[in-house]
């Protein structure tokens, strides 16, 4: 059966909520109904056939396209299905998600995957800062599920982040990893200064050297059964990081300005 | 009534066996000899519930590609009576024997709608340095040890359809041709996947009866099937016996117990009586006591 497919007619003026759009709220809708749904954006709701096309098909597989850095909250708490979206999305895509597989072509804002708990997110391009952080106020960040980001990300990756995976095949920004209460980060390429930053628990895998903190321990090199393992778990979403993680790694203990219990391994350069 | 095969004479009988809890695991190392190693340690001393708590052997050798971390490694199986002993069986082996032995790493070797914990019962070891690895519904352990780390799954897979006592009664003319019988039904019930035959080399010489003329003791040797006491007893045996070895086999299934069996039976047959067995039988309590049982008439090659 054919995608349920929404094709943006122009470019928007304001930015959009697309958080009503995702599986299991559309589910049990008729075409009409769903070209009604109100969606909110600048001083005044708009139907979402006002700014989109509808094909109607199976909402368990949504297809966006045309994209929009003003798209924002693409997938929020989208619990199961399929969503692409073919091209850019604006802030917090994939907030809360728990489930089913969102896919966004283009790029993200900041806080994409933010709280995410389970489920798997695909970034074809780059994405902002705070992937997969909490907002402000919120104890923790992701807690679940897979992210890759086959290109670049901002600063602060996988900030709070208390439980699951995030990949990073291009670089990451400053702080990569920081505060981190457990999970796992592997960036591929390097990242900025101080990545780890009161880490508590919870392993940074980088693929590039960064400028650490002092509050992180050098333990020596080694080749870890533990990340062989996890290679042939993350081959199925990134080659780049299976192989990463087939490499030897100097480990770094720390930081211990907090917990200490956490580590962060650089790959060597063979 | 007798069916020969090939000059094998093979009874009318067949082999009881009993419903068992049974698990798997999984263990790597960095050289095929170390995970082998890891396995023989911690399947030594389980040939037969009565006495070790658990049975359990090596089910197959895999190589890197087979394995969770790439590295070479053998699958063994475990089989107890209980879930609370097979529980504790586990535990106290992949403790003493996987968690020491160089190299290794453990994982779930079976999925069951029940688990039993694995590195959940042993990440205490680590004494607050061990870390915990999610990935989807995955779960393992990183111990800290001297070489390195110990990697153990948190959990693994409990069996409830296990089958524990398939058995082939192997009779001989000398204790040489019996032997070289007995070991080719091994050889061949090695091949067959998901069973092991737990005793020694997959042999056991003292097959016994339930219960004994002495009080509290529960199993004690099968005087019928002994050759020195043919003429004192109501012996089971041919005149030209002169040695009864016995295989006993455990399964994950009861299919594969089966399967077992037929493959040593096929194997007897094909050595012949010359240079192997003259007759086969099999060990039963009259029906009444295991569920399973194994007609060799309808496991002939």
């Amino acid at each position: 059966m054919r995608p349920l497919t929404l094709t943006l007619r122009e470019r928007l003026d304001d930015r959009l909520d697309l958080s009503p759009l995702v599986p299991h709220a559309l589910a049990g809708k008729t075409i009409r109904q769903i070209e009604r749904i109100e969606l909110q954006t600048g001083h005044r709701p708009i139907n979402l056939a006002d700014v989109f096309r509808v094909r109607a098909g199976d909402i368990e597989q949504i297809r966006i396209q045309g994209g929009c850095d003003r798209l924002d909250y693409v997938g929020q708490e989208m619990n199961s299905g399929e969503l692409i979206v073919e091209g850019n999305v604006g802030i917090q895509a994939g907030r809360l998600l728990s489930g089913g597989r969102l896919t966004v072509l283009g790029n993200t804002g900041p806080w994409a995957a933010s709280g995410m708990k389970a489920g798997v997110f695909e970034i074809r391009g780059t994405a902002g800062d705070r992937l997969g952080g909490p907002l402000a106020g919120e104890i923790a960040g992701m807690r679940g599920g897979i992210v890759v980001v086959r290109g670049s990300v901002g600063k602060r990756a996988g900030d709070r982040m208390r439980r699951g995976t995030i990949i990073i095949e291009g670089q990451a920004g400053d702080y990569a990893g920081s505060r981190m209460i457990a999970g796992t980060l592997i960036v591929r390429g390097s990242a900025g200064p101080l990545a780890g930053f009161l880490l508590k628990r919870g392993t940074i895998v980088l693929g590039g050297s960064s400028e650490l903190s002092p509050t992180f321990m050098d333990c020596g090199e080694y080749q870890l059964v533990a990340m062989r393992w996890l290679a042939a778990m993350v081959e199925p979403y990134s080659k780049a990081a299976a192989v990463l993680l087939r490499r030897s790694f100097a480990r770094f203990a720390g930081d211990m300005a907090v917990l200490g219990k956490g580590e962060i391994l650089v790959g060597s350069r063979n | 009534m007798l069916l020969t095969v090939r000059g094998v004479r093979i009874d009318d009988t067949f082999a009881e066996a009993f419903g068992m809890r049974a698990t798997a695991v999984i263990i790597t190392a960095d050289t095929a000899q170390w995970a082998r190693q890891a396995a023989l340690s911690m399947t030594g001393f389980a040939t037969s519930v009565i006495g070790c708590g658990c049975e359990a052997g090596i089910d197959r050798v895999l190589t890197g590609k087979q394995t969770q971390d790439g590295r070479p490694g053998v699958r063994v199986l475990l089989f107890a009576v209980s879930t609370a002993e097979l529980q504790k069986q586990l535990q106290t082996r992949v403790a003493q024997c996987l968690l020491t032995s160089p190299g290794s790493a453990c994982y779930a070797g079976i999925d069951g709608e029940e688990t039993l914990r694995l590195g959940n019962a042993l990440r205490y070891f680590g004494d607050g340095w061990q870390i915990s690895k999610r990935f989807g519904a995955k779960h393992f352990w990183r111990i800290p040890v001297m070489d390195g780390e110990f990697v153990c799954e948190a959990t693994t897979g409990l069996s409830k359809q296990a089958v524990g006592g398939g058995n082939l009664l192997i009779l001989g003319r000398t204790t040489d041709t019996t032997r070289a019988a007995a070991e080719a039904a091994v050889a061949a019930i090695r091949k067959v996947p998901d069973v092991i035959a737990p005793f020694p080399g997959g042999v056991v010489r003292s097959g016994s009866k339930v219960g004994s003329k002495y009080k509290g003791v529960p199993a004690s040797t099968n005087e019928v099937y002994c050759p020195t006491l043919r003429g004192a007893v109501h012996s089971a045996l041919d005149p030209d016996t002169k040695s009864v070895l016995e295989i006993v086999v455990d399964g994950l299934t009861s299919t594969a117990v089966a399967s077992a069996m037929r493959a040593g039976i096929s194997a007897i047959v094909k050595l012949g009586p010359k240079r192997g067995a003259t007759r086969i039988s099999a060990g039963n309590y009259g029906g009444k006591l295991g569920p399973h049982h194994y007609h060799l008439r309808e496991l002939l090659p």
